[in-house]
């Protein structure tokens, strides 16, 4: 229990903050697609007999390594690129679906991959997480404000010279680790728990960059916690819980803006004027 | 207006190629510090794509180049851009603040969170100067996508001076305006290109709004270019010849010049299927 709180909180802190990029960048298909894609490299590893939490970060960021290099060209590039992602990933999930029907006797793990598990979660592996984590951080502090400005103006980052494709390729590849790295407390199909929500809720709360970014990271951490301590007093698993809590976060969130925004007139609301 | 002021923009004998054919070629031109220029032009005449070449993200092939001085691309911050776009997405939850302070700082290594001390309060005070200049007081704080289009796009100005360009290049920046807005704005540029000593080369589609603040107007059609003082290129004769279509340039009774006769006709086609285009890249 206490290895699953740590991981819990390094999970959180990338998530949440990997996902803040994301969500402003308009790419959670692709955060879509590397967690789906987790899922067979992790029942991958498993087959193999080597750790599921390696299954994941090979095939997450290598998954975000093809996205990045699917050809962009002309005007048609968004719609172009998701129908290729998204073949992709339904091609990936065909392949963890045949894993698990070559590994028999499964079941118990299955159910651990997709929806996450805090059940023996050994030092090496907090330790693989956190190494992982201060790494993509670290690589994120450096790139986050080029960043920044090539997710919402392209164009004129291009002119500053701002290397806006080689950025593209740095931040899927950081995205894939992020990935791998919530699926591991989540469970493949609900990273998005820890990757949009706290990110989209914290957007909500406030359009200021430098208060959303530490209030993503802050919802994520208390909704892993919670999460895990419930999960820890039921038979339920984790992801479902740490899910619920950041869903039920962000329809408060959102409730509250929809108050907000009807008893003050001016569209933004009094939280944006503040700052 | 003299001829005596330094040139900011210089092309001679320029051409540009895109995917195998020639675009535009053996132009000539010239903007001195201070103008107010406007490119004309139909849909698809390069327009655009002369601004890339003026930014150096295309090469020219033919004949020399120069922007400040220097070669396309070397003039760093003294260039401003104002990129052609449609508008933000409006659940974008970025403030109008953030925008401008991009164009300050947005291509420095580093976190977007802005950092404490004095280059930072500096910053601070350049990005607020700005979005008073423009006027965008009321509306700075608010997230960018739920600004109207003349307000996105005055702040969108603000971000293009915040480095104190001695060149702004703006592409359409008044396109999806309604008249109100694109007078006003067509005002601002004016104002700031007289006060602040900054030539501005802008693309526009339609040139009654701008046509008495320029100083010089560049019309780009059927692979060439004309250039020089309004009242030079402005006429029926020329601009008739250009477009290939009759067009009347008629003077109103307050001296000011109207065009008539849909110059921007023979680009109907190009219009629609990038419209097309768009939408499409849009689902
Ligand atoms: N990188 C490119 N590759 C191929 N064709 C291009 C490229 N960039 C622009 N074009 C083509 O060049 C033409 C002119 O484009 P543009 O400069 O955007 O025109 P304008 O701004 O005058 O409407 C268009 O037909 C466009 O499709
Ligand atoms: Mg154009």
């Amino acid at each position: 229990m206490v290895n699953a709180f740590r991981a819990g909180t390094i999970v959180a802190v990338m998530a949440a903050t990997i996902g803040w990029f994301m969500v402003l960048r308009r790419q959670t298909f692709a955060g879509h697609t590397l967690s789906v894609v987790g899922f067979p490299g992790a029942s991958g590893a498993t087959l193999l007999g080597i750790s599921a939490g390696l299954g994941y970060f090979v095939f997450c960021v290598g998954a975000a390594l093809v996205i990045a290099a699917l050809p962009r060209a002309g005007q048609h590039r968004q719609s172009e690129e998701s129908a290729l992602t998204g073949t992709l990933q339904a091609f990936l999930l065909a392949c963890g679906y045949l894993f698990v029907a070559l590994y028999k006797g499964f079941l118990n793990g299955v159910n651990a991959l997709l929806f996450g598990s805090f059940l023996g979660i050994t030092n090496s592996q907090v330790t693989l997480l956190f190494v992982v984590a201060i790494a993509a951080l670290a690589g994120l502090a450096v790139i986050g404000r080029p960043l920044l400005f090539a997710s919402i103006d392209p164009h004129f980052a291009a002119a500053r010279r701002v290397p806006v494709r080689l950025l593209s390729v740095l931040f899927l590849i950081l995205l894939g680790a992020a990935t791998a790295e919530a699926a591991q407390i989540t469970g493949a199909l609900l990273v998005f728990a820890l990757l949009v929500l706290p990110a989209a809720t914290a957007q909500a709360i406030t359009a200021r960059p430098a208060a959303s970014l530490p209030l993503a990271v802050a919802i994520a951490l208390v909704v892993t916690w919670l999460g895990l301590l419930t999960a820890y007093y039921s038979p339920y698993p984790v992801g479902f819980y740490v899910s619920t809590f950041a869903f039920g976060t962000y329809c408060l969130v959102r409730f509250g803006r929809q108050l907000l925004d009807l008893t003050d007139c001016r569209p933004g609301g009094l939280l944006e004027e503040a700052g | 207006m003299t001829d005596e002021r330094p040139a900011v923009i210089e092309l001679s004998d320029a051409a540009v190629r895109v995917g195998g054919r020639t675009l535009w070629g053996g132009v000539d031109l010239t903007v001195r510090h201070g103008e107010f220029a406007a490119v004309l032009g139909p849909n698809g005449a390069g327009k655009s794509t002369l601004l890339k070449v003026l930014l150096g993200l295309l090469p020219s092939a033919t004949g020399r180049v120069r922007v400040l001085d220097a070669a396309p691309g070397h003039a760093g911050r003294r260039v401003g851009y104002l990129p052609q776009r449609r508008s933000f997405d409006p659940g974008l939850r970025i403030r109008g603040t953030d925008i401008v302070r991009l164009g300050l700082d947005g291509h420095r290594w580093g976190l977007p969170l802005p950092g404490r001390g004095g280059r930072n309060a500096a910053a601070g005070t350049r990005v607020a100067e700005l979005i008073e200049l423009v006027g965008a007081s009321a509306y700075a704080n608010r997230p960018i996508g739920q600004c109207s289009g003349g307000e996105q796009q005055r702040l969108l100005i603000a971000q293009a001076l915040v480095q104190r360009p001695e060149l702004l290049l703006l592409d359409e920046p008044l396109d999806s305006l309604d008249l109100p807005n694109q007078s006003a704005i067509a005002t601002l540029i004016g104002r700031i290109c007289r006060e602040q000593e900054v030539a501005v080369m802008m693309v526009a589609h339609d040139v009654n709004p701008i046509l008495h603040h320029l100083d010089r107007v560049i019309y780009l059609a059927g692979g060439k270019a004309v250039s020089g003082p309004p009242g030079d290129v402005i006429t029926s004769d020329t601009l008739s010849v250009l477009y290939g279509t009759r067009v009347d340039v008629l003077r109103a009774s307050d001296g000011r010049m109207v065009v008539v006769g849909d110059p921007a006709a023979p680009a109907v086609h190009a219009d629609a299927s990038e419209r097309g285009g768009m939408h499409h890249s849009a689902a």
